[in-house]
């Protein structure tokens, strides 16, 4: 336990419970553990910002936007199937 | 060319033309890191565009259209793997030691805080965009898939989990043990380059 924690759940479990509190995927309950935890550790505080900025260098991979001639090459195959064909009559 | 189809049939095509054109930039960032190579990557997107509007009718809801043309994505891109195995084999890829991997752990220097400094922020500071699309590229293909989709599409595990059509629990293994590997790909890229020492690097190998 870090010093000024105490009242907060364990550095082990605030590791355990990180990645999942950073992707939004905790219960409200869980949540708020982790981030009462994260105001009090100054270690847990850090890894988790470490964590925050690699996840939003990663996010900047995510989109890119077509040159030219990708674009015009795509929204021709677009126009080319949603003008020329209904789409198949659902199946399932 | 109205007077062709019906007002419905236009409606629903200059509604597809007008989402395909939005997604895009997801679609080629994602499919980029999934081909690892623009023509590839540039061929998956045309496919999945493609096969969208094919079976546009098997789309229940149009809100879940993000994830439904992704999971689209993901078809193709396992057929192009199929095919392309067919005729070599994936390279071997080494899993051992991986699991729990941490970059903070081997960048954190606490008595640091004190003066202010932070070599986290530093380090991803100093990585360009390729050095990171390098390590996410370096992923084996089942690792790849969940962290392109939940770090660079920002998709939830549910989400993934029905695009991959895998258990929510398989996203969250596969998702901890793909940002180990990733992690460790950026970190041996920092010994590499330079930017961190010898001795650290001699620890990290055996980490």
């Amino acid at each position: 336990m870090m010093e000024g924690t105490e009242g907060t759940m364990r550095c082990e479990d605030a590791l355990r419970l990180l990645a999942a509190y950073l992707d939004g995927e905790l219960d409200r309950n869980e949540h708020f553990d982790v981030e009462r935890h994260l105001e009090a550790c100054r270690t847990c505080y850090s890894r988790a910002e470490f964590h925050r900025l690699l996840h939003s260098r990663l996010a900047g991979l995510g989109r890119r936007e077509p040159d030219a001639e990708f674009g015009a090459r795509l929204a021709g195959l677009v126009r080319h199937f949603t003008r020329g064909a209904e789409p198949k009559p659902h199946s399932e | 060319m109205p007077g062709v189809m019906t007002e419905h049939f236009t409606d629903r095509a200059s509604w597809f033309e007008a989402e395909a054109e939005r997604l895009l930039p997801d679609l080629y960032g994602a499919a980029l890191r999934l081909a690892r190579n623009d023509a590839d990557a540039q061929d998956l997107v045309a496919d999945a565009v493609g096969n969208a509007w094919t079976h546009l009718a098997s789309l229940q809801d149009r809100a879940s259209f993000r994830g439904w043309v992704f999971r689209i994505l993901h078809n193709c891109f396992v057929s192009r793997c199929r095919s392309l195995r067919a005729q070599a084999t994936e390279e071997p890829y080494d899993e051992e030691g991986a699991d729990g991997f941490s970059l903070f752990e081997r960048l954190h220097q606490p008595f640091l805080l004190w003066w202010g400094s932070n070599p986290e922020q530093e380090f991803l500071d100093k990585l360009f965009r390729e050095d990171l699309e390098r390590a996410v590229d370096a992923l084996p293909d089942s690792f790849r898939e969940v962290v392109i989709l939940a770090d660079l599409q920002g998709f939830s595990y549910r989400e993934i989990a029905d695009v991959l059509g895998i258990p929510i629990g398989t996203v969250r293994s596969r998702l901890a043990r793909g940002r180990s590997l990733l992690q460790r790909a950026l970190w041996q890229h920092a010994v590499d380059a330079g930017l961190r020492s010898a001795g650290e690097s001699d620890e990290a190998k055996g980490g």
